[in-house]
Order: C-alpha cells, then sequence, then structure tokens
C-alpha cells in the first residue's frame, strides 16, 4: 500500500486528497451515499448506519444513527441516500417498507425524523429531487413508487407501474419534473411528477429485473440501465423511441452503475452477485473494463463517487463489512494485461490473425519466409482525439492463404464421402476404404487400412483379391520411412539423425519382409504422391512371387532379409532428400501451416514406435498369430499420430471402424476431441449427411448428445402464417391443411419443400418441375421463388 | 390413504382445448401421460412452465449424465418414500441406460452419487443446516469430487424432487394402473376422472360427501375467511404494529407451527426395504426450525438473499438456462389466480396466496422483513395449518382426512393451487439454504 498514489484534486476551492484506504465496518453494508461536501459517507445495512468523515489517512466514525436498545426493523436499510441540497438531510429505505428520513440537525441522539408507512413491501429504492429541498421519492416491491414531501404526513402522489416490483428509481438532472424507474421485469419507465396516472413513457430494456439506472450528469438525454442479464445499456432518451447507443457486457449481474463525472462515456459498475470487483467502463469499448478495482473480498453492494465533479475517487460499501476510498492511479487496468491478438479460420483454409502493429512487424523482419504465402495488410486505426487508450494505436492484419494446389481439399470430401464406416464386416470395410484411399493415391491410408485388416481379422479371410489389391501399397511404406525421419530433419539434419534413419531403413526393410504382406514390387511409384523418394531401391529386387510372398513364409522372409538391406542404395536416396533445397524447410513450414494438412507429403508418415512394434510382430508371428490386443497400443499411437498430422478423418473413420477393439485405449476426451475436429471439417465442406453418419456412429456420449440437440421444428401455417401448435396437418387455427403442395394442392406426405420468402410450398418433385418453367411461386402469390 | 381428484371438474380460465394441447404435446415428447400432469392440468398455465422446467432438469443438456439425473430424483424421492415417483424413475433411470446394479440401494453406486447423500437428506428435512463446509466437502478435489455446475445440477434436481413428493402426496397421486393402458387421450376423453384412484373405490364422491356434511359450518368459514381478508385489506393502514410486536408475531408463527401437527408419528416410521436402500439415515426427518434448543440458527433473512437478486444469478451461471425456467416457474406460481374463492369471484387472493407462500417459507425459518406474520394466522385456519405442515414437512403422513379438513368449500382446482404453492414455496426454500451455502462457498 505504501506505493499506492496520494491524490489531490483542486476542485473550486475544496480539495479533495487521499489515498487508497479503508474501514472495517462491523456489519455488512446494502448502500452507501455521500454528503455534498464530499467529506463524510453514510453506511447502511442491515445491521449498521453510521455515518463516518473520511479524512487524509482514514475514515474516521463520526455518528451511529442505529441507537435505541431494541433493534428496530426501521432501521434495517435497503438504501439509503443523501441530500444533495441539504447536508442534514437523509433518507433510508427499510427492508420492512418503512421510508425515514433523519435530520442530522436533531439535538438529540435519536435523528429519525419522519417515517413513511405506506409501503406494503420492501422499499428498494429512494431519491431525493436534485434540487427540491423537500421532495423524496421511493420505489418499492410492492410495484408502487411514492413521493413525499418532507412537509407532510403523507405521500403527496402515488405511482403505479402496473407492472412488478420497483427496483431503482432516479430523478432526471436535468428535468425538473421527471424520474425514471426500473422493475423487476425489465421494463424502464418514465414518469412526469406531475401526472401520477400514467407513465410518459416506457420499454423493455433487459431480459429479467433491471436493478439500477442512473442518469448522464451531463448529458440530459442519456440514462444507463443495470440489469440481471449482466449488461449495462445505455439509452438516448431524446429520440421519440428511447434509443440504446451503447451496450456493454460484464460477467455477472450488474448490481449498481453511476457515471464517472466529467468523463462523458465513463461509468462504474458492480455486481450483486459472484463478482466481488468495480469496473470502470469506458461504454465506446464495451467488452474490457478501462479500469478495475478489485478490493472487495465479498460483493460490492454500493458505490458512489466522492464528488459531483471529481473523477478520481470512488467510495464503495460491500458486504464484506469493508468501506473502501479507491483512487483511480491505484485501479488495476486489464487492458494492459490483455492479450490484444486474434485469429481466426476461413472456410477453405485461410487463416487471418491480427495483432499489434509492432509485434507483427518485428516479428516478420526477424523472419521472412519465403515459401509463406501470406499477405499482409496493415490497417491504420483512426485515432480519436477524445480517445484513451493510445496503447493500442495500430494493428495489423495477417492473412496466409493456403497453397493453390493444396487448397483443393478434394481428398477429403472425397474420402469422407466414399468411405465405409459401418454396416459390413471389419475386413469389408477395411479393404474398402484401403480401396477408396488407394484411388484417391493416398498410399499410406490405403496401407493402414490393409494392415488394420490384417491385424485385426483373421487371415484365412483374406480373399486373394487383397492380394492384388495390396499391390502398390508397397510405395506407401516409403514416405513411412521419411517420416520417421521428419522429426530429426527438422531438428537439423546432424549425421546422427542419418545414421538413425539408416537404421530405421533397416527396420522397416524387416518389417516388410517379415510381416510379408505389404512386401511386394511396385512400379507405380513415380505416379503416387509421397514418390519424390523413390520407392523401388528397397524391393526393387523382389521378384518373387506375390503369392509365395504373401504366404506368410516366414522362414523364407527371414532368409531374404539380408539381401534386402541394401545400404549402398539407401544412402544416395536419402541424400537426395537432403539435398532437396526446400525439402527440410519446406517440411517445417509446413508443419507450421496452419491449413488443415491434406497433402500426403507431409501427412503420410508413421511413427517410429510403430515400426518398432512391426519388428516384434515379425519375431513372435513366427511362432503363433498374436492376439488383435496385442497391437492396440501400436493402433492406438498410429490414430495418435495421424491425429497430430492433422488427418483427424483418418483418426476418426478407424475409431469407427475399429469400434470396442480400439476405443478402451484412448480416453474418452481425445475421443471427443477428434470427433468435434471432424464433424467441424465435415459441417464446413457441408457433408451434412456424412457429419451426422459420423455423430450417429460415434460411441461418445457428448457427441451423440450432438444430434439430440434442438430436434425441435417449428412450423408455420402456410395460411394464416401462425404457428402451428397442433400435431398433424389440420392448423387449428384457420382449420384447413397446412402443407398441401401449391402444384397439386394434395397434402405433402414426406420431403416438403418451401420457399423461405412466401412459405409455399410442396412436393420437391412438383416444385422442381413447376420452377423449370416459371419463376414466380405456384401457389400465384406473386413471389419470385427460388430454388437452389 | 389416497383419494382422488376430479379432473373433469369446471376448469377456469384455460379452456379445454389449450389444456388437451398441452397433454397432447406431453404425451408426445414424453410418451407418457403420469398423473402428476393430469392432476396439474388443472392449472394449465402453471403446467406447462412446469413441464418446461422439468424436461429441461431432466433430458436436455447439462453437467450430469442422464443416468444420474433418476438416480438423484430417485434418491430425493426415497428420502419422502414416495414409491410414486421412485418408480417412475426406476424406469427412467434403466431406460436412460443406467446401471441395474445400482437400483440394489447406495451400497451399490459409485462413491460420488452416495456422497450425496448427505445434502439429500439435510435438504429434505432441516435445510437450514446446510453449510458452505457440506459444499466444500463435495467439490473439494478428490477422486469423486462434483465439480459446481454438477453439484447445481443435483441441487436443483434434489429440490425439485423433495417438493414434487411433497405434491404427490399432498393431492393425493397413486401410480398409474398399468403402463400399457395408461394412454393419456383415452383416460382424458373417457372417464374424466384421474386414474389416481379408480383402484380405492372409496373415495371418488368424497369431496361432496364431506360438504354435505357440514354445509352450514364450511359455508360461514368461508364467508369469515373473506370478511378477515377484507378486514385486513382495509385495516392495513390503521393498526401499526410496533417492530417488537412484528419480530414476535414471527417467532410466534414459528413456534405454533410446532404444535401443528401434534399426533405423535413415531410409530408409524416406515422402514420399506425397497425404499429406503436409496437413502442413509431413514430417521432423519423435518426438525421444528423453532424448536433448535441449543444451537442457535439465525433465522434466514430473506431480503439478504433472495431469488430474483441471488439465486437465481448463481443457478444461471453455473447451470445455464435453468435460472430462466425456475424463474418463470415461481413467478407464474405466486401469480397464478383466477380471482376466486370457492363459489365467490372477483376476489383477489393475493393475501391468501402470499399467506401459504411465506408460511411455508416460516416453517423453513425464512423471514419477509415486509410480512406481518399476523396475517397468517388470521388466513390460514388450523386445520390448513395442519395439512400445509405436513405436506411440506412430512408428506408422507398426509392422509385425505387432512385434505378434506380444510377451505371444505373450496373446488379440488383450488385445493391442487395450495398444492401448488407449497411445493413451489418448498422448492425455493431449499433452493435458497443451498445456494447460500454455495455463494459463501465461493466467497
Amino acid at each position: 500500500m505504501e506505493k499506492m498514489a496520494r491524490v489531490t484534486t483542486a476542485l473550486g476551492g475544496n480539495t479533495l486528497t487521499g489515498r487508497t484506504m479503508y474501514c472495517h465496518l462491523d456489519a455488512p453494508a446494502n448502500a452507501i451515499s455521500v454528503c455534498r461536501d464530499a467529506a463524510q459517507v453514510v453506511v447502511a445495512g442491515r445491521n449498521i448506519f453510521k455515518i463516518y468523515a473520511i479524512e487524509e489517512e482514514q475514515f474516521v466514525e463520526k455518528l451511529n444513527l442505529r441507537v435505541g436498545r431494541k433493534p428496530s426493523l426501521n432501521f434495517s436499510c435497503a438504501d439509503v441516500v443523501w441530500h444533495q441540497m441539504d447536508e442534514n438531510l437523509l433518507a433510508t429505505a427499510a427492508t420492512n417498507g418503512v421510508v425515514v428520513t433523519w435530520n442530522l440537525g436533531k439535538p438529540s441522539r435519536n435523528k429519525q425524523d419522519q417515517l413513511f408507512t405506506e409501503h406494503k413491501r420492501t422499499v428498494n429504492k429512494v431519491c431525493f429531487h436534485p434540487t427540491e429541498a423537500y421532495m423524496l421519492l421511493s420505489g418499492s416491491q410492492d410495484g408502487y413508487m411514492k413521493c413525499f414531501d418532507l412537509r407532510k404526513k403523507d405521500s403527496v402522489s402515488t405511482f403505479s407501474g402496473q407492472s412488478e416490483s420497483v427496483r431503482d428509481v432516479q430523478f432526471s438532472i436535468r428535468d425538473y419534473f421527471t424520474f425514471a424507474a426500473t422493475f423487476e421485469n425489465g421494463n424502464v419507465q418514465l414518469w412526469d411528477i406531475r401526472r401520477p396516472d400514467r407513465y410518459e413513457r416506457m420499454f423493455t430494456a433487459h431480459n429479467g429485473p433491471v436493478f439500477c439506472c442512473d442518469w448522464h450528469p451531463e448529458d440530459r438525454g442519456w440514462l444507463a440501465t443495470g440489469g440481471r442479464d449482466k449488461m449495462v445499456k445505455v439509452w438516448d432518451m431524446n429520440t421519440n423511441r428511447a434509443k440504446e447507443i451503447y451496450c456493454v457486457q460484464s460477467i455477472a449481474s450488474v448490481a449498481r452503475v453511476k457515471w464517472r463525472p466529467e468523463c462523458k462515456h465513463h461509468l462504474a459498475t458492480c455486481s450483486m452477485m459472484v463478482d466481488h470487483n468495480i469496473y470502470v467502463w469506458d461504454v465506446r469499448r464495451p467488452y474490457i473494463p478501462s479500469a478495475m478495482f478489485e478490493e472487495h473480498r465479498d460483493v460490492t453492494t454500493g458505490i458512489v463517487w466522492r464528488h459531483l465533479h471529481d473523477p478520481y475517487f470512488l467510495l464503495s460499501g460491500s458486504k464484506d463489512s469493508t468501506l473502501y476510498q479507491h483512487i483511480f492511479k491505484d485501479a488495476s487496468q486489464p487492458i494492459e494485461r490483455a492479450n490484444p491478438e486474434g485469429l481466426c479460420y476461413g472456410l477453405f483454409g485461410d487463416l487471418a490473425f491480427a495483432a499489434k502493429e509492432s509485434l507483427v512487424t518485428s516479428d516478420s523482419n526477424r523472419k521472412p519466409y519465403p515459401g509463406d504465402r501470406r499477405h499482409p495488410i496493415f490497417f491504420k486505426r483512426k485515432l480519436d482525439p477524445t480517445e484513451q487508450f493510445e496503447s493500442v494505436s495500430s494493428s495489423a492484419l495477417s492473412v496466409f492463404e493456403t497453397e493453390p494446389d493444396s487448397s483443393s481439399m478434394g481428398w477429403f470430401v472425397d474420402t469422407a464421402r466414399r468411405y465405409a464406416l459401418a454396416g459390413r464386416s471389419l475386413a469389408e470395410l477395411c479393404d474398402h476404404n484401403a480401396k477408396v484411399a488407394k484411388e484417391l493415391s493416398r498410399n499410406q491410408v490405403a496401407q493402414t487400412w490393409t494392415m488394420l485388416r490384417i491385424i485385426y481379422c483373421s487371415p484365412g479371410t483374406v480373399p486373394s483379391a487383397n492380394l492384388n489389391h495390396s499391390i502398390g501399397k508397397g510405395s506407401a511404406s516409403l514416405p513411412l520411412m521419411n517420416s520417421f525421419n521428419l522429426k530429426d530433419m527438422a531438428s537439423g539434419m546432424g549425421s546422427e539423425a542419418r545414421l538413425d534413419r539408416s537404421k530405421g531403413e533397416n527396420r522397416s526393410e524387416n518389417i516388410l519382409l517379415d510381416s510379408s504382406t505389404t512386401l511386394i514390387t511396385n512400379d507405380e511409384n513415380e505416379e503416387t504422391e509421397g514418390s519424390d523418394v523413390p520407392a523401388d531401391y528397397l524391393l526393387g529386387d523382389v521378384e518373387g512371387d506375390e503369392d509365395e510372398l504373401y504366404l506368410m513364409d516366414h522362414e523364407n522372409a527371414h532368409t531374404e532379409e539380408p539381401e534386402y538391406v541394401l545400404p549402398q542404395e539407401a544412402f544416395p536416396l536419402r541424400h537426395e532428400i537432403v539435398d532437396n533445397p526446400s525439402g527440410p524447410d519446406h517440411l517445417q513450414d509446413k508443419a507450421d501451416s496452419p491449413h488443415v494438412s491434406g497433402n500426403e507429403a507431409e501427412t503420410v508418415s508413421l511413427t517410429p514406435v510403430e515400426s518398432f512394434s512391426l519388428i516384434s510382430i515379425s519375431h513372435t508371428l513366427s511362432e503363433s498369430r498374436l492376439p488383435p490386443d496385442f497391437f492396440s497400443t501400436l493402433v492406438r499411437d498410429m490414430l495418435r499420430f495421424y491425429a497430430e498430422q492433422g488427418d483427424v478423418q483418418m483418426a476418426v473413420s478407424v475409431l469407427i471402424v475399429l469400434g470396442e477393439r480400439i476405443r478402451k485405449e484412448i480416453d474418452e476426451q481425445t475421443q471427443e476431441h477428434w470427433y468435434t475436429s471432424y464433424i467441424d471439417l465435415l459441417q464446413r465442406f457441408r457433408l451434412w449427411n456424412i457429419s451426422n453418419q459420423v455423430i450417429k456412429l460415434s460411441t461418445c456420449r457428448a457427441i451423440t448428445c450432438l444430434n439430440q440437440a434442438s430436434t425441435t421444428l417449428h412450423v408455420n401455417c402456410s395460411n394464416c402464417k401462425r404457428p402451428m401448435s397442433n400435431k398433424g396437418w389440420i392448423c387449428d387455427r384457420c382449420r384447413q391443411c397446412a402443407s398441401t403442395c401449391a402444384v397439386c394442392h394434395h397434402v405433402v406426405k414426406g420431403l416438403f419443400v418451401w420457399c423461405q420468402g412466401c412459405s409455399h410450398g410442396g412436393h420437391l418433385q412438383h416444385i422442381l418441375k413447376w420452377l423449370e418453367s416459371s419463376t414466380h411461386c405456384p401457389a400465384g402469390c406473386g413471389h419470385l421463388c427460388e430454388y437452389t | 390413504m389416497f383419494w382422488a381428484i376430479e379432473v373433469g371438474q369446471v376448469v377456469q380460465a384455460n379452456t379445454v382445448d389449450e389444456r388437451t394441447n398441452l397433454l397432447v404435446e406431453e404425451y408426445s415428447t414424453s410418451g407418457r401421460l403420469d398423473n402428476i400432469t393430469q392432476v396439474m392440468s388443472l392449472h394449465a398455465q402453471y403446467l406447462e412452465s412446469f413441464l418446461r422446467s422439468q424436461f429441461y432438469m431432466l433430458r436436455m443438456d447439462g453437467p450430469l449424465p442422464l443416468p444420474y439425473r433418476h438416480y438423484i430424483a430417485i434418491m430425493a424421492a426415497a428420502r419422502h418414500q414416495c414409491s410414486y415417483l421412485i418408480n417412475m424413475h426406476v424406469d427412467e433411470f434403466l431406460k436412460t441406460g443406467g446401471i441395474a446394479e445400482w437400483l440394489n440401494g447406495l451400497e451399490y453406486v459409485p462413491q460420488r452419487l452416495k456422497n450425496l447423500n448427505e445434502i439429500n437428506k439435510l435438504l429434505a428435512h432441516r435445510p437450514w443446516l446446510i453449510t458452505k463446509d457440506h459444499i466444500q466437502k463435495l467439490v473439494k478435489t478428490g477422486e469423486n469430487n462434483w465439480s459446481l455446475p454438477e453439484l447445481v445440477h443435483a441441487v436443483v434436481l434434489l429440490a425439485h424432487y423433495h417438493a414434487l413428493a411433497s405434491f404427490v402426496f399432498g393431492s393425493g397421486i397413486n401410480p398409474e394402473r398399468d403402463p400399457d393402458t395408461s394412454n393419456g387421450f383415452r383416460l382424458i376423453s373417457i372417464n374424466n376422472f384421474c386414474v389416481c384412484d379408480l383402484a380405492n373405490d372409496n373415495n371418488i364422491e368424497n369431496a361432496s360427501l364431506s360438504s354435505n356434511f357440514g354445509i352450514v359450518d364450511s359455508l360461514s368459514e368461508l364467508e369469515a375467511l373473506m370478511e378477515r381478508m377484507k378486514r385486513l385489506q382495509e385495516d392495513r393502514e390503521d393498526e401499526e404494529a410496533s417492530q417488537e410486536e412484528m419480530t414476535t408475531r414471527f417467532e410466534k408463527e414459528k413456534k405454533e407451527s410446532l404444535f401443528v401437527v401434534s399426533r405423535a408419528f413415531d410409530d408409524d416410521i416406515i422402514s420399506t426395504s425397497d425404499v429406503s436402500r436409496y437413502i442413509e439415515d431413514p430417521g432423519f426427518g423435518y426438525k421444528d426450525f423453532a424448536r433448535r434448543g441449543e444451537e442457535h440458527l439465525p433465522t434466514f433473512r430473506a431480503q439478504d438473499y433472495t431469488w430474483e437478486n441471488h439465486g437465481f444469478s448463481l443457478v444461471n451461471r453455473l447451470y445455464s438456462d435453468i435460472g430462466h425456467l425456475l424463474d418463470e416457474k415461481f413467478r407464474m406460481v405466486y401469480n397464478l389466480t383466477y380471482n376466486t374463492m370457492a363459489t365467490h369471484e372477483d376476489v383477489d387472493t393475493t393475501m391468501l396466496r402470499r399467506a401459504l407462500f411465506n408460511y411455508v417459507h416460516c416453517m423453513f425459518g425464512i423471514r419477509y422483513d415486509d410480512y406481518d406474520y399476523g396475517e397468517v394466522n388470521q388466513l390460514l385456519e388450523r386445520s390448513l395449518k395442519v395439512y400445509i405442515k405436513t405436506v411440506t414437512c412430512y408428506p408422507e403422513r398426509t392422509t385425505k382426512r387432512m385434505y378434506d379438513s380444510y377451505w371444505r368449500q373450496f373446488k379440488h382446482s383450488e385445493k391442487v393451487h395450495v398444492n401448488l404453492l407449497l411445493m413451489e414455496a418448498r422448492m425455493q426454500a431449499e433452493l435458497l439454504y443451498a445456494l447460500r451455502a454455495i455463494t459463501r462457498h465461493l466467497t
């Protein structure tokens, strides 16, 4: 607290000085109010009613108004207000419905002056007229507002809101006769004090109770309201209809709102629940508070600016039984901690990124990406002279476009459409999907499917057709090795990496040989993707009969093994990769690149782990066939790998196809994450049916729920245009069949297509036919219907 | 023990059409029309918001898995041995994929659900004992902890089903006899009686019977009540009770509620094993708030923690949208009126409704500063108080005699209205205590 600022403001004669300070109250406060001279503050609550003098270093208790031995409910205050004209005059609203005035000038200890017991329910708010000495207004839970003349014993007039409980009443500061009242049902009413029979205006300001309102101290037409819906709205009342000009979204219900003196666009708010902070907002910047006071440990119940013309001192009372004086200099400014950066994906994989200009420029200067196709666009923000936030003066927006060639996600769409995920035996599904992948030249994926089939289906069932089918997949095993090294390459292609890699290759060879299922010579390599690394070096020599190879003749495989370790051929090839100037960089770039990687070159790969396990297969296979469970960790890693590479499609498809076989291996959250990503992608490409199928097939509870949300379809009758409440085809309002076909005039049962403009429609076929020849609506309503 | 209510009675305000639509809709969404729905359909406006909130908390997106929700409902209903609700939710529980083993009793459920038992017990019988420690115990990180949204969801369900049990017993609702024949349409349109109770043939015509009995009595009773209401309304301004007197009145009402149920019930502690297996400590029951004796519990000041200001925001924050639904329901039940009292029309029943609502809260130790509890004394006759206390505090002990013995001139629909008020007041009271504890835990 030592560092806390000390502020002195000169205000025409009297000077305000002070620091951030607080004092303990004996009980929680419900409301506070300040004396006109800004030297005293009154705190009221259920069990407290005291006046404190605000001194330079501390609050000093000056007077306890709660006198008498027996505690009376009249002292249990919901609100308190200090008259701004007469510094001896106070009014409180009691929770039992009594309005009490207090005269500090009284010589006796009991300062209670008058007691108005007219309200039937709790009085929520009292308010003195800003210029008239004797006029007091109250608003109560019973729905009435009453105006009292303090020279009389009873109220002068009663205003009935005709709606629910009154939450706040405030006299307009400039219009002598006007006051605003806010209600529990979300309405705000404006009244003329001379006309108690009817309000002048009413509008709905919030959804749910409007807890508070405050007239702008300078601008006569502005009224700020705060509600339970967590919003603060600023209304311009000058026009015929109240117009919402600003809206601030807070994080909790807004209990109090107070315009900041001398700052046209600032206001302070506090909340009734959960959030204990006091925020000062610039209404033009509704998403982040310009200042924040975080001292209170429980909800803040009352806030008031210390002086009418001083914007730097704020007083607050809280349920935590403290009274605070906040100094603006000590406020925390969330803006300084905020991260003014934004990131967004476009439909086609473009990525936009906005950040402070300084941040972006320095960054791009340091590291220009040659292969990167981004177009930085810089926006200079026009500076508003009244604007106080200089910190963010300009920002930059960068858009990263996907490469034209890879931007076509055709493979993704095709794959999604053609994959079979259910309805057949596992072997068939795998075969089918492998075929699909193959046809789309995604060899590694095809390979994976085939492997899955082999792992999970007994070998006897492998049809011979599959054998041929798996020809050519050998090529996919090459990028496999590539990818094995992906990481090493990224980390700088040390010689060690090469060594590792060569090991890896050797291993892979072993796999290919031993498992002997994928070991097939391949001449199409050059055409397949990922074939920038020629594949045949490995298997080029294999002249072996396919059938023989497939026979799982392990002996044979083992004997052949040494022959296929061909280091000499392997090395130059690897070298080729290294020498490729764009190689590692390119790959690295891609890894960072934002678009969904659809490029086989980057994504097709397998994890080292897999190659490992495959080796172990080779060893054990010779003894006996392994249960599929044995591979589940391996398959899991494979799925993880695909997902990490951005090919979540593969991960999800395999997950669905394998179902129970693999599900337990992967935790729910990851699965859910994959599903949502895949579904999101599918929906971006408008593959609604497929996304629906995926949702349906998923075993993830959170995902299957998606299909159960908002399943209601509301239909309006096409005749009377009112909602159809009834089931069936007859509108119960106009007693006609609602969904008749506009062409054939029969009731449509089944597919019904209708124009969203005129709501006419009918049988899909009929409408299609009609619109071939005509552009107008078949019902003759004159609407130009369009079928797309 | 059970009795029937004629659903076919003159239905005020709402047209038959509207009601039928509502029932049809409910039937088509839930595939059944239970007796609760049918009895409530006497008040179609209310039924709509009731069903909406119940549907939301049971079937819509929420923090808790579906079988959990039904199991919690079972636990709640079991506190009052309400086998009707239990059976209903056992079915639902199994339908939503609940593990059948859990139905063997609390020992078979996960520790996490079991931990809810304490709060269920307190909430059902002595909600004022709930403190933030209970909340902390449930949410403190650990293997079986509850997240706050889950806890709020559970609390809402518990409160809902405790209160609903009150309604079920209060209205004497019986199980539908046979799930296959309880085709809603047939039931309403053909027999015009709620199936509630064709099984117990002795009580269909009871209402008229008892009113014949003491028709003079009950007539004058009604007149007297009207008279008192009128006087209270007029006298308000004149008679200004002192503060102390107001407090005394509250205390008196509280104390009096002690003696309201004079009969000793100790003999009929029901321990039917099929129900009690869902609860622990079955002997724990309502203990009068006023009789707290040694432990001094402060009165809950309604103004310090209201549903509108505080409860709503908290509930809505942690379990989105339920706040709005409950808010609408509370508002609906509080403002529901047809401006009739038995045979009289154009009566402002605000006072009576408020007295009922506040009396229930009074028994749970919630006090309104701005309410004169003398009114309760004037408006609610003793037999009604007995009924209220039984229905809200020990619903399982409600008897038809109690139901019949108050307001003999009033229609069934009006008595159902009373039950609705009692149910919602009870639910709100439980929620207020639970939410206050959660708020305290948060601060």
